[in-house]
């Protein structure tokens, strides 16, 4: 065993996980094969709200390869209802989950029944052979239309199409004074609304599940983002021994939040496999899962704004609206509760209150999408203080400077009750400045007013911060999430000094075999490729709370840094044991144990295999050098930064080009900077999608029109510029790496950035708000100051246009 | 994706591709590169009962000189078209125009003849096709025949083809020395246009002494501009003249939308602009 020469934590390394995930021959869940395997397709409804009066299967179950045809009634007694892990109120509405539709769907895309066949050609086939006798109901689409009096309702039995109202108020609080009052008092009232679109998470690896129910056990793969959660809830849903479930997760293509769930088709493979006695599969389509998988976003902001006129802002009011679709998944209500915290952002606001009315529709349900809840409240703050500014006549930047918490005013209690733990916002917005050339861009802006050029300039600013490093647990419990927040790693010493780490977590696509892999090497002294991570099997990492919320390194980074400091407690005993020294003058370095000012010293593989082969340990110690070590944080982690845009409008067709885009990040410690670059730059596109590219849109019947990659935009390098990026690094100090989290950041600022620096061209033509996503039609008609400008029909993408759903599955 | 069952064919040569089309009746799909065709299979938007792939007819690819006209084959692939020299002297437009077919991951496996015959009016090449009063020529049961682009282009996704026939080739006239530019609006690189514009001029002691005009996406089929060529021919090679011209771009179109009839209009002064200094 040698030691690594420079550090690892900071060295930009290559991920050690992505030649096989790039080559694809790796275990995506679609690549698993089994013996006598069958595979499972899934009828899906295509009205958005109706009564089931009877589905004939005859004609299905007599083609070719079929084995059988099961309906929700078939299943009504043994499938449970999905879990909701996040009752937000006591007194929230939530109706009846189940996985198979039994007498009425609620949605377009809903399963109504499920076909398994020998091969999953036949499965698809027997599709269209199953007949369903569809009574139509009244679709509900639009929320504010759902909350009126005599609304049509999506579920009947609730009474209504509300499921909570969740408030937080300063005053009541004590955290903070009484808005109303700030605004009764206030020189300057803005009122706004905003609309967050819906949107598709549009991960890459399509959604599939395999269950084994071979060996006395349901063996379940899934491409997941969630393999513990999801042990604990099927277990729950099924009534199924926990300890005869096994979850995996091998390699999973992204998630974005999108496999935080726990999916109907997941209960359902577990169902048929039990059925059958045979390992059942099922894979989606691109159009299922856009179809099917849970949905984004979806609210309508009502932001008030009090100030003064010298800029100070006094107060902030919150009033929303937020999509729950037509079920409560696994954390659908709390969604818009997590943004809650954020409204207030970096500034100092005396006065608050959210008032959040979660409302049913006859549309999939929403669930968590990179940032959840924390993109929207950046969104409506970011684009409130740019109106403050053009309302007082004020540089945007300079405005936000006055409001936002000092970085010697660290740790700051904010008017939603946390406490930031660091940040130096000044440090972040100079880097931002200067990479930006902004007095440059403001000049260029000038000229091109006065000079009436077609193509105007507007400079979009965005600071943020977010919390993150999910989560403290008694903040989950006192928010009434269902589950801890805690994380857990384990360090195996094998005989040979090499290293296996077993984690909680559950990497997609984040890099943690690599980032786990330079931790580990720096604190004990081990070589990078000594270090094997383990990950996303229930059988070898069994406790986890996996990933989300920029939680991994933040919270599994630290039980990981704790399990190795563990491990050297333990090995320094061992050592001096060996040694015959005191522990007191142990000394180690670079992997090796040495007694203070005496040539003496042990490897630390030397002590491993002495603590393994245990022929002569102290009295009282166990064989074995492993460790386990499980962290509850105390606190969230707290990252920030400054996202300058400078964007192009087109004023004759209506098309926005960013042309230059400048993020400037405050993570904490980086472990690895190339990491964190990816995870900047797709956190932008992603953000940049949903200012000018991304639309989940339904029509009247409430059929998604946007069920194809021709119709929902994603937009790919080709459509994006070349980013810069930098940081600025104030450790956390909440943990002991100092890290905060970076998964969701990019994301958050970047939409925000994009629409205020189209509206700051449009500005000065009339324009003070732009619907999402600003497509040239859109800005277009605002700048024609035409009434219509906010439309919310989807423009020809000239794509595929409406899809059948119950076609989707093909 | 799973399509539907279906029987493939992989013909040697024409007159077997146009045997076996007959064989199949209305029934069967015609397999060019696929860019179109495999995702609505795949969706189950289409199910033919037979497939019949045109891959293995090496005689339908590649670019000829015919005299006054270029020949392109109609499995010519949008990346051999781009890089044809042939093209990029004699149908500059074409080749402006395949320049922004999609990524290039498209522009390797689609083909020009497919792309014609799939007809999708908001397709790139029907509008430069039609402007250029390129011919089809096209083989049946009853031997060949050609039709002008005018006429071939018939409705959405609906062309001149009778279900047993194949389109073979294209002429297309030469424009030698002709200025060109294909202006497009889209929202994402690999989405259609909203509107394109494909324009053509002769210019000569800074007159415009011939102009070709099509637009993209504003109606069922391609449509050519006519208004704005008459206004063009004659009249100088200036910023007035062209924007005089373009004012007219929408005229004779009926997609009864003041968004992309503005964008007919300001795309059109912008690929007129471009032509003229191309």
């Amino acid at each position: 065993m040698t030691a690594t020469a420079e550090p690892e934590v900071g060295r930009a390394r290559l991920r050690k996980e992505d030649a096989r995930l790039i080559t694809g021959r790796t275990t995506w869940t679609d690549n698993v094969q089994l013996t006598g395997l069958l595979h499972m397709a899934v009828l899906r409804s295509p009205m958005a709200h109706a009564r089931i009066r009877g589905i004939d299967v005859t004609q299905a179950v007599a083609m070719p390869g079929v084995l059988v045809v099961l309906t929700g009634e078939d299943l009504a007694a043994e499938q449970g209802s999905l879990p909701c892990a996040w009752p937000i109120t006591e007194d929230m509405k939530a109706p009846p989950a189940p996985a198979l539709a039994v007498d009425q769907v609620n949605f377009a895309g809903e399963a109504v029944a499920v076909v398994i066949a020998d091969n999953a050609y036949r499965a698809v086939d027997a599709l269209a052979a199953i007949d369903v006798d569809y009574d139509e109901l009244p679709v509900v689409l639009d929320m504010n239309q759902a909350l009126a009096e005599d609304a049509d309702l999506v579920h009947p039995d609730l009474g209504t199409n509300k499921s909570a109202t969740w408030v937080f108020d300063s005053a009541d609080a004590g955290s903070g004074g009484d808005v109303e009052q700030a605004i009764a008092d206030a020189e300057v009232v803005l009122e706004r609304t905003f609309r967050q679109q819906r949107l598709i998470p549009a991960f890459m690896e399509p959604r599939s599940v395999v269950c084994d129910p071979s060996n006395d056990m349901f063996t379940v793969t899934s491409a997941t983002q969630i393999p513990h959660i999801l042990r604990w809830m099927l277990s729950a849903v099924l009534g199924i021994a926990e300890h005869k479930i096994r979850v995996i997760a091998p390699d999973v293509g992204g998630g974005f939040g999108g496999k935080l769930q726990v999916t109907p088709e997941e209960v359902l493979c577990v169902l048929a496999a039990r059925r059958m006695g045979r390992p059942v599969k099922w894979t989606e389509s691109r159009t299922e899962s856009m179809l099917c998988a849970h949905h984004g976003r979806d609210q309508i902001q009502k932001i008030t704004l009090s100030a003064r006129r010298d800029g100070t802002v006094t107060g902030l009011k919150v009033e929303l609206l937020a999509d729950m679709g037509a079920y409560l998944r696994l954390v659908t209500p709390g969604i818009p509760i997590l943004g809650a915290f954020m409204y207030n952002a970096i500034y100092k606001f005396p006065s608050y209150r959210f008032v959040c009315t979660n409302v049913f529709t006859n549309k999939v349900p929403t669930d968590a999408y990179r940032g959840a809840g924390r993109p929207e409240a950046t969104f409506a703050i970011e684009r409130m203080m740019d109106e403050l500014a053009a309302e007082l006549g004020v540089d945007p930047m300079k405005l936000r400077q006055q409001n936002w918490i000092k970085h010697e005013e660290f740790p700051f209690t904010t008017v939603a009750g946390l406490t930031y733990d660091s940040g130096n916002y000044e440090a972040a917005t100079a880097r931002a400045l200067e990479l930006f050339g902004y007095d440059a861009l403001r000049a260029e802006q000038a000229e091109r007013r006065a000079s009436k050029d077609p193509v105007q300039l507007g400079i979009g600013i965005s600071t943020y911060t977010e919390m993150c490093g999910l989560a403290p647990s008694r903040i989950l419990g006192a928010l009434r999430y269902a589950a801890g927040g805690w994380e857990h790693a384990s360090i195996r010493m094998l005989p040979t000094g090499k290293v296996e780490v077993i984690t909680g977590t559950s990497p997609h696509g984040q890099g943690h075999e690599t980032v786990w892999s330079q931790i580990v090497a720096d604190r004990l002294g081990v070589p990078f490729e000594d270090v094997e991570v383990l990950h996303g099997d229930t059988a070898s990492s069994h406790k986890g709370m996996d990933s989300y919320g920029s939680r991994s390194l933040a919270v599994g980074g630290t039980a990981l840094v704790r399990a190795a400091d563990k491990v050297l407690a333990k090995a320094r005993t061992l050592a001096a044991h060996m040694m015959e020294c005191d522990e007191g003058d142990v000394d180690f370095t670079a992997g090796q144990f040495s007694v203070r000012g005496t040539g003496t010293s042990r490897a630390l593989g030397d002590v491993v295999l002495a603590a393994h082969v245990a022929h002569d340990l102290p009295d009282g110690m166990e064989p074995g050098m492993d460790a386990d070590a499980t962290f509850d944080p105390d606190n969230f982690s707290y990252p920030h930064g400054t996202h300058l845009c400078a964007a192009e409008v087109d004023t004759q067709t209506g098309q926005v080009k960013i042309r230059s885009y400048v993020a400037v990040d405050d993570v904490g410690t980086v472990v690895n900077p190339l990491i964190v670059d990816g995870q900047v730059h797709g956190g932008i596109a992603q953000g940049i999608a949903q200012a000018l590219f991304e639309e989940a849109v339904h029509d009247e019947d409430g059929t998604l029109t946007t069920a194809t990659l021709a119709d929902y935009l994603v937009p790919s390098a080709a459509d994006l510029p070349s980013f810069t990026t930098a940081r600025t690094a104030t450790p956390a100090t909440s943990n002991p790496l100092g890290v905060k989290g970076v998964g969701e950041a990019g994301t958050i600022a970047s939409t925000p950035a994009v629409v205020n620096g189209i509206i700051d061209a449009v500005r000065h033509l009339g324009v003070s708000d732009i619907e999402m996503p600003c497509t040239p039609e859109r800005v277009w008609r605002a700048v024609r100051g035409s009434s219509d400008g906010g439309s919310t029909a989807p423009e020809a993408a000239g794509g595929l246009g409406s899809i059948d759903a119950q076609g989707g599955q093909s | 994706m799973i399509p539907a069952e279906f029987d493939y064919q992989c013909p040697s040569s024409v007159d077997e591709a146009i045997r076996m089309l007959a064989d199949a009746g209305e029934d069967a799909k015609v397999l060019a590169g696929g860019q179109s065709l495999i995702p609505v299979l795949r969706m189950r938007l289409a199910a033919p009962s037979v497939l019949i792939d045109l891959s293995a007819l090496t005689e339908l690819t590649g670019v000829r000189d015919d005299g006054d006209s270029l020949l392109i084959g109609a499995m010519t692939t949008h990346y051999e078209v781009q890089r044809d020299h042939l093209v990029h002297e004699h149908a500059r437009l074409l080749f402006a125009a395949t320049n922004t077919v999609a990524d290039p991951q498209v522009r390797h496996r689609g083909t020009f003849g497919g792309s014609l015959a799939h007809a999708d009016p908001a397709g790139d090449l029907l509008a430069p096709v039609l402007a250029l009063d390129a011919v089809m020529i096209i083989a049946g049961p009853n031997g060949r025949r050609e039709v002008p682009a005018a006429e071939f282009f018939v409705d959405y996704f609906t062309t001149a083809l009778a279900p047993d026939e194949l389109l073979l080739d294209v002429r297309v006239p030469k424009c030698s020395g002709w200025g060109a530019h294909y202006e497009k609006l889209n929202r994402v690189a690999q989405a259609w246009s909203i509107v394109a514009v494909a324009a053509a001029v002769q210019v000569s002691g800074g007159a415009i002494t011939q102009a070709r005009v099509g637009l993209t996406n504003m109606g069922s089929t391609p449509v050519r501009a006519r208004a704005v060529e008459d206004a063009l021919v004659g009249q100088p090679a200036t910023p007035e003249a062209i924007n005089a011209a373009a004012e007219r771009a929408a005229e004779g179109t009926s997609v009864g939308d003041d968004y992309k009839e503005n964008l007919a209009r300001v795309l059109c002064g912008r690929a007129l602009t471009s032509a003229v200094t191309a």
